[in-house]
């Protein structure tokens, strides 16, 4: 076969292909739409490794459609005993060298993204660049919590990430293990109780556009009851909202004017202000950080990780956590509170923004 | 003794029994029973992702679930119902008269028994094991109750009966070999039990120790696992994957070698680059081993570990590749009878290719960082165990069912059951790919709408009740089959090429009145091609030594189950300490039994042979 049309034919099969894979899943979800470098590195893979499967599984088809059809006993050949072939050397060299072909080509890329993916020189450098944005991972049965070591300032659930450029990522868990993974921008890393990992990931201000400015976050890890309700949200933001949202959440304190909302602020300074911190500067160690930071709850786009963000959730949620996240740690750590008092503290929960 | 006394009950004789034949029979009894509870707990899995926050099982509970339905699957359905297969048929391809130790023969099959039973006992007492079949752990350390507590136990005791079976065969395909049967002219089958059991012999030793660390933390204060007192959890990993990899070849090498009997059968043809097939079997069992940490690409090892397992893991498609055109090339130029077990080994290969080709993917690491613990990864290992393994063992059932019952299954239900499980198969796995890639990761109770995971997962659901369809019409079969089958004969299909096809079906408990003469590969196709009918002899014509059979091998797995109820409930039952002990002690006391009481066999006297072999030709 001529050379230019393997090549046309590897490049139309590659084209097919994407074509199809893109039609799969959403834009703020599927790893099959990426929306950065990691994750176009590994979809350019994905595409690569598929393209030579699928001119695998073509070929073995060919041969076995032929043999299924053409050597089925027919009518009056009951008796026939075909020849005994014992092998052949040739065909034996031929499948076996094919392959190793296949798999060098695999093999070359497979290697560059691995060791590409593992590039976080950056964020280890003696003395940091100011530009490189470093954020610490701490996920915990059934929540995230984001710390932005060079600002000194944390968050929960919502992750919020300057575009365009490469993030940077300590992760650590600190009960059991669980895996940090935003399908759309990048592969899976898991967060251990022994260990600190580290890796990068860029987030495109394209791709965010179109995915509606929000990423999907998941727990990629079994663990424990609620492990398929552990999401979290991404928001991308270009570079200067990134930094005034920095400056804002420096400089945040709850605000509190309504009197329903202070009367929810005086139950929270009773029974939940022991684990939860409502300012984004939390000086406490991280094993006192025993719940999410609550400073820009307002702002954040789920209640719980999983429902919509209104009131009425965040009063079904503090009704009953169990209901909506079986296993986890807040439920009987408050007592019991009247619907009044929980309408206060949704009220005052609520009122807790930066933006 | 007598063959009065012999027949005591039908009951006590399996209870005791060290005949392989009728091992294999307990073990595909046992295996198949707990593939019909694994079958159920994957059909409650589907139910409840069908719809988007459907409410079926949740939480806690479909954990349970899910662990339950992999470990069962692996641990109490594949490997017990692979151990059927070699039992029934291993020692007459190699023209023994059983297994080289019948005693531990039995012990292996009791000790997986009571394990198995031990483990599924923690749904009646507290809750089920809940932190997956890999049972990491950080999370299985955290869980409370007792259900970790029945995995590590459970495992441990079946775990032991599988080591001893994996020595057993090793040990059978190295002694027992009729004359003339060299290691090249051993079947495929024979050949894939060997290494087989050469992988169990190495892949379970680590899986022991791990799971005794993971005892001691759980049931005796120990450190193993607890990073806040010097323990680590990654080395569970390690530890549970240098099994678990292995393991997986473990199950699906028998699975090839079942194949590759049926195509030569079936296509009439010697199987196509013997030597070739043998020399990537025994490639296949050693690469096993390099490449563990495949499972392990987004634990944080670094670049250079995750490289190269990702090159290695690669190099295994090679000698998988050279098995798929071997077979094709066997069928090639023959002259293919569609029977049930050929439906299955045809439709193994696209099948099995497809979960071939994206473990290939799956090797590449850096976009194994998107698939793994994804539903890519559930379909991939699906295609491998179900499109590989469970299509062997349906296979491999129809195949030598006549050989193991005297028996014919019912063609026309065989097929049947079939197409419902082909169609049923690629109906539940093949979109499984696409949810794992569109951001659906694994082992979630639920998934919330308007992610774009519904219409996949309804389609699972489907393609899964069309699974349970074809179970249903096997067990029909299987009972018609019972009550009014068609008798089988001794070459049941008509094509067989190897040794156990020479034999009466059943055959008789001391399977060669003669034992024969191998003269080639094929050894049986051989004979009938020089138009002889039966075996060449390698004997005269004599008295035949067999084993006694002993009640031992049950009690001493019975003891074992005892003292493990008796250790878990230590701490909490004044009662536990004892009853852990009494265990220990009726598991000693029978293994002392067994040392000091001399028992040289009996011997099945030439003239007996004479009278059953000659009821078997009239």
């Amino acid at each position: 076969m001529k050379k230019w049309l393997l090549n046309w034919r590897l490049f139309s099969l590659f084209s097919v292909m994407a074509l199809l894979l893109a039609g799969c899943g959403k834009p703020f979800l599927s790893t099959l739409q990426p929306a950065g470098e990691v994750a176009d590195m590994q979809y350019s893979l994905m595409l690569l490794s598929t393209a030579i499967m699928v001119l695998v599984i073509i070929v073995v088809t060919i041969i076995f459609v032929y043999v299924v059809v053409r050597f089925r006993q027919r009518k009056g050949e009951e008796k026939k005993i075909p020849k005994q072939v014992e092998g052949s050397h040739t065909l034996e060299i031929v499948w076996t060298v094919i392959p190793i072909i296949l798999l060098i080509i695999l093999a070359v890329p497979t290697v560059s993204a691995t060791f590409k993916l593992a590039d976080v020189k950056p964020m280890n450098k003696e003395k940091r660049d100011k530009d490189t944005v470093v954020v610490n991972v701490r996920a915990n049965l059934y929540w995230w919590e984001f710390e932005y070591p060079d600002y000194g300032i944390i968050t929960s659930q919502d992750l919020v990430v300057p575009t365009n450029e490469r993030v940077y990522f300590n992760l650590k868990a600190s009960d059991v293990k669980h895996s940090f993974w935003i399908p759309a921008v990048g592969g899976k890393m898991d967060t251990n109780t022994d260990n600190k990992n580290q890796f990068w990931l860029e987030f495109d201000q394209k791709a965010a556009d179109k995915a509606g400015g929000i990423f999907y976050g998941k727990c990629a890890e079994l663990c424990g009851p609620s492990h398929a309700l552990m999401d979290f949200k991404v928001k991308p933001l270009p570079r200067d909202e990134f930094d005034q949202w920095v400056e804002k959440m420096k400089n945040a304190k709850p605000v509190v004017t309504d009197s329903v909302a202070k009367e929810g602020e005086a139950i929270f300074n009773k029974s939940c202000i022991g684990c939860h911190a409502v300012s984004p500067v939390d000086k406490r160690p991280e094993q006192a950080r025993t719940a999410p930071n609550l400073a820009n709850f307002g702002d954040r786009t789920r209640i719980a990780g999983i429902l919509d963000h209104n009131e009425e959730n965040l009063k079904k949620w503090l009704k009953d956590p169990n209901s909506v996240k079986p296993g986890n740690k807040m439920t009987g750590t408050y007592g019991n509170l009247t619907d009044e008092q929980i309408n206060a503290l949704a009220k005052y929960l609520m009122s807790l923004k930066v933006e | 003794m007598s063959t009065v006394a012999r027949k005591k009950s039908l009951i006590w004789d399996y209870l005791t029994t060290v005949d392989h034949k009728k091992i294999a029979i307990l073990y595909l009894i046992a295996g198949g029973f707990f593939f019909l509870v694994g079958g159920l707990e994957a059909l409650f899995i589907r139910i409840q992702l069908a719809k988007p926050n459907n409410d079926f099982l949740v939480g806690g509970l479909y954990n349970q679930v899910l662990t339950m339905h992999g470990t069962t699957m692996i641990f109490l359905a594949a490997m017990p119902l692979v151990f059927a297969m070699m039992n029934a048929v291993v020692p007459i391809q190699i023209g023994a008269r059983d297994v080289a130790f019948p005693f531990l023969n039995a012990l292996g099959f009791w000790l997986f028994f009571f394990g198995g039973v031990f483990l599924n006992c923690s749904w009646f007492l507290g809750g089920a094991p809940d932190a997956g079949w890999t049972s990491y752990a950080s999370l299985s350390l955290e869980s409370p109750g007792h259900g970790i507590d029945f995995y590590v136990l459970g495992l441990q005791i079946s775990g032991f009966g599988t080591l001893i079976g994996g020595i057993n065969f090793l040990v059978t395909i190295i002694n027992m070999r009729a004359p003339g049967m060299t290691y090249m002219r051993m079947p495929m089958f024979t050949w894939a039990t060997f290494v087989t059991s050469a992988l169990i012999l190495f892949a379970f030793p680590p899986l022991t120790v791990g799971l005794i660390f993971m005892m001691m933390d759980r049931l005796f204060g120990g450190n193993f696992y607890h990073p806040a007192a010097g323990g680590n959890t990654i080395i569970w990993e390690h530890l549970f994957w240098i099994f678990g990899h292995p393991e997986v070849y473990i199950l699906v090498l028998p699975a090839f070698g079942i194949f590759s009997e049926i195509f030569a059968t079936f296509s009439r043809k010697r199987l196509f680059g013997y030597s070739s097939m043998v020399f990537a079997t025994v490639l296949i069992g050693f690469l096993g081993f390099m490449v563990w940490a495949h499972h392990m690409f987004t634990v944080g090892m670094g670049p250079i570990a995750n490289a190269i397992f990702a090159v290695a893991t690669m190099a295994i498609a090679v000698p998988t590749g050279i098995k798929i055109f071997n077979w094709l090339f066997t069928m090639w130029g023959g002259n293919i009878r569609f029977t049930t077990p050929m439906m299955y080994a045809v439709a193994f290969i696209p099948s099995f290719v497809m979960g071939g080709v994206t473990g290939v993917m799956n090797a590449a690491a850096a976009a194994d960082y998107q698939y793994h613990d994804s539903y890519f990864v559930v379909a991939h290992f699906h295609y491998v165990i179900v499109g590989g393994v469970v299509f062997a063992l349906l296979a491999g059932a129809h195949y030598w069912w006549p050989k193991m019952f005297g028996k014919m299954l019912n063609e026309t239900l065989g097929k049947i059951t079939f197409w419902l499980f082909f169609i049923g198969f690629h109906l539940t796995f093949f979109i499984q790919h696409f949810l794992g890639l569109m951001g659906m990761p694994r082992r979630v109770f639920t998934y919330l709408p308007g992610q774009g995971f519904e219409t996949g997962n309804m389609i699972s659901t489907v393609g899964a009740f069309f699974m349970a369809a074809a179970t249903i019409v096997l067990l029909i079969n299987v009972i018609v089959t019972s009550v009014k089958g068609q008798k089988a004969e001794a070459d049941a299909w008509g094509d067989g090429r190897t040794l156990e096809w020479a034999v009466a079906s059943p055959p008789p408990e001391y399977n060669f009145a003669q034992t024969p003469l191998v003269r080639g590969l094929d050894a049986y196709w051989i004979e009938k091609m020089e138009g002889k009918k039966g075996l060449t002899p390698a004997e005269p014509l004599g008295d035949i030594h067999m084993p006694n059979s002993s009640i031992l091998p049950f009690v001493i797995s019975l003891g074992l189950f005892i003292a493990a109820f008796g250790f878990m409930y230590r701490t909490e039952a004044s009662w536990g300490l004892a009853v852990g002990i009494i265990g220990l002690l009726i598991t000693l006391g029978s293994m002392f039994l067994r040392s000091v009481i001399d028992d040289h066999g009996f011997h099945i006297h030439k003239e007996e042979v004479l009278e059953a072999e000659k009821g078997v030709k009239a």
